[in-house]
């Protein structure tokens, strides 16, 4: 479970986040929606640990340990993942050393044996086919060369491998054609259980067709101003964010 | 003895070798073996303090006894080494031969000052094959002034791969003079790790048409380390390819430099040069100089060259551990990227183990 208390943050001077409130409990996929600039990505980063973001008040726990003191690849062992509105390229490593090199990361740190290459290709070969990906999309230098659909898809197979507990998922949709949009939703669908919980968080709702969340938050100008079902989604895009001050 | 050069010659403007002439170096001692001598499984030949050791080498066929008579030279540390010079192999591959690989080790174990200056001579005839691997090491303050002659004859192939990591105190001054003939390829990767002062000096020469090479080094460099890698480059035929990439990660305060002069002759047309150079700053006291030369007098040739430095990406390294990496295994991750394409040439797989584990080594000792 996530539990996001009254949390403040900013980057330089620049105050993003102004006291959001927010609990995911596990087995629900929550949906984050807002206008550009709301703080999103912001917070998206902030709960992975990215530098650069100065928390100036509030809490946030995972399964009950102080998320904002851990390191980034300790977020990951305790079962964080996001996925990357813009994933980065990293030119000479290859894609399937780099996943198996984090899912042994994580397997260490959990106290649970590491994979060697043979069970993790296997692993690996069967995941990418559920995802509808090229098989030579583990050769290649991660991200380098994949297009937008490709290395959004890259982020859902990371997903898959790393198996974490809470996924953010930052744009995921954005750049994606209807095809990749239900690959991708299909992949995330595949992990829905009564131990996985995910923040989606996007600004059109047509991800939310396909990921239907349990709950939907509106986050304006730092803070969230609105949580309902589904339907507020819907709602949001008869309507667009304009009416939100007045709702 | 022929002067040292000073920093007055172009060619040594940025490595200064006063802090080895103010040394004075004995030209023997008794040496001590090594416990855990690398061992690749293929014929290996050892030198201990600059002498050939017969008891704890493996010599491959195709060896003959050291060369008596240096090379002509006008280099001022080839001629220093050819006063001094007591000891080296001389191998010479028959035509159409498959020679396989060799080990060549260079162990040194000076309890007070020692300099050795070992004489090399690798021959492949037309059609021969050779995969040439040196490794350099010791402990105590020595110079290691090394020269090696190469001729690789029509249509042979040399892989000729190279790890320095000598002692913390040491000197490493190697000259590499290479002879490449037409449809001959030369293959050279040059790791340099260890040494205080060292200094890796390429004279590559595509005589014949067609021919090829690879000059290619990383350079991981810590505390004070000063680490040199030149080369000259001498297209003196047509249709001949040169290719350099030069890697250099360096942090403390430590200093790279890599000077390439690529020269190509009137006759040498259709040349296509290429040089590379990057590096890979991680501390703000460590610095690279990189001086490329072109001299060209042909009028159809392709020749590029390109530099950059830069410091590892911070997005980049959040990606990673945001997977669960732990850092200093993102950072060595990027390092390992960073130096991958340097290390092409190198296609043995003995070598590539040997160079995955020195880079992990040096990584995990920064």
């Amino acid at each position: 479970m996530l539990e996001i208390q009254n949390l403040s943050a900013r980057i330089g001077e620049k105050e993003i986040l102004r006291g959001v409130t927010l609990t995911v409990p596990d087995g629900e996929v929550h949906a984050i929606m807002g206008p550009n600039g709301a703080g999103k990505s912001t917070l998206s980063y902030v709960l992975s640990g990215r530098e650069g973001y100065e928390v100036t008040a509030g809490t946030v726990t995972f399964n009950g340990q102080d998320l904002l003191a851990m390191e980034p690849e300790q977020r990951a062992a305790a079962g964080i993942f996001l996925a990357f509105q813009y994933p980065v390229e990293l030119p000479g490593v290859g894609n399937a050393n780099f996943i198996r090199t984090a899912l042994n990361a994580i397997r260490r740190a959990r106290g649970e044996p590491e994979l060697d290459a043979v069970a993790f290709l296997k692993l690996a070969r069967a995941a990418i086919k559920n995802l509808s990906m090229p098989d030579d999309m583990l050769k290649r230098n991660v991200n380098v060369g994949f297009s937008g659909g490709e290395k959004k898809r890259n982020e859902v197979l990371q997903m898959a491998l790393l198996q974490p507990s809470l996924s953010i998922l930052d744009e995921t949709d954005s750049g994606l054609d209807i095809d990749a949009l239900k690959i991708v939703a299909d992949g995330v669908n595949a992990l829905r259980s009564k131990r996985f919980s995910a923040l989606v968080i996007t600004h059109y709702q047509r991800l939310l067709d396909h990921i239907v969340p349990d709950r939907v938050h509106v986050l304006a100008a730092g803070k969230i101003v609105r949580s309902g079902g589904p339907e507020l989604a819907l709602e949001l895009e008869a309507h667009g964010y304009a009416n939100l001050e007045a709702a | 003895m022929t002067a040292l050069p000073t920093r007055k010659l172009e060619a040594w403007r940025y490595t200064d070798l006063k802090s080895l002439a103010a040394i004075s170096f004995a030209d023997s001692a008794p040496a001590a073996v090594p416990d855990n001598l690398p061992d690749l499984g293929i014929p290996r030949l050892v030198f201990l303090n600059g002498a050939y050791n017969a008891a704890l080498s493996t010599p491959p066929d195709y060896l003959s006894d050291f060369a008596e008579v240096a090379e002509a030279s006008s280099l001022p540390l080839a001629l220093i080494n050819a006063e001094h010079a007591r000891d080296g192999i001389t191998i010479k591959i028959p035509e159409n031969t498959d020679a396989g690989a060799i080990l060549l080790i260079s162990h040194a174990s000076a309890t007070s000052p020692l300099a050795f200056h070992p004489r090399h001579r690798i021959t492949l005839a037309a059609g021969a094959k050779l995969t040439l691997i040196e490794i350099s090491t010791g402990t105590g303050i020595y110079w290691h002034n090394q020269v090696m002659d190469i001729a690789v004859h029509e249509g042979a192939t040399l892989a000729h791969y190279r790890l320095q990591d000598e002692a913390e105190k040491s000197f490493h001054l190697a000259t590499i003079r290479a002879q490449i003939a037409q449809h001959a390829a030369y293959e050279a990767f040059t790791a340099t790790i260890g040494a205080k002062l060292s200094r890796a000096e390429f004279h590559a020469s595509l005589s014949g048409k067609n021919a090829h090479t690879h000059l290619n080094a990383a350079q991981l460099l810590g505390r004070h380390q000063h680490a040199d890698f030149t080369t000259v480059v001498a297209h003196d035929a047509e249709n001949c390819a040169s290719r350099q990439t030069v890697k250099s990660v360096l942090s403390g305060h430590a200093r790279g430099v890599f000077q390439g002069r690529i020269e190509v002759a009137r006759i040498a047309q259709k040349t296509d040069g290429y040089q590379m150079t990057q590096a890979l700053l991680l501390s703000d006291t460590a610095e690279m100089d990189i001086k490329p030369e072109l001299e060209i007098f042909a009028d159809d040739v392709k020749c590029s060259h390109g530099a950059t430095i830069g410091a590892l990406d911070p997005e980049q390294l959040f990606y990673l551990r945001s997977r669960g990496i732990p850092e200093p295994e993102s950072r060595a991750l990027l390092i390992r990227a960073f130096l991958e394409e340097a290390l092409e040439p190198v296609t043995h797989d003995g070598a590539r183990q040997l160079f995955d584990n020195a880079i992990a080594n040096w990584w995990t000792h920064q």
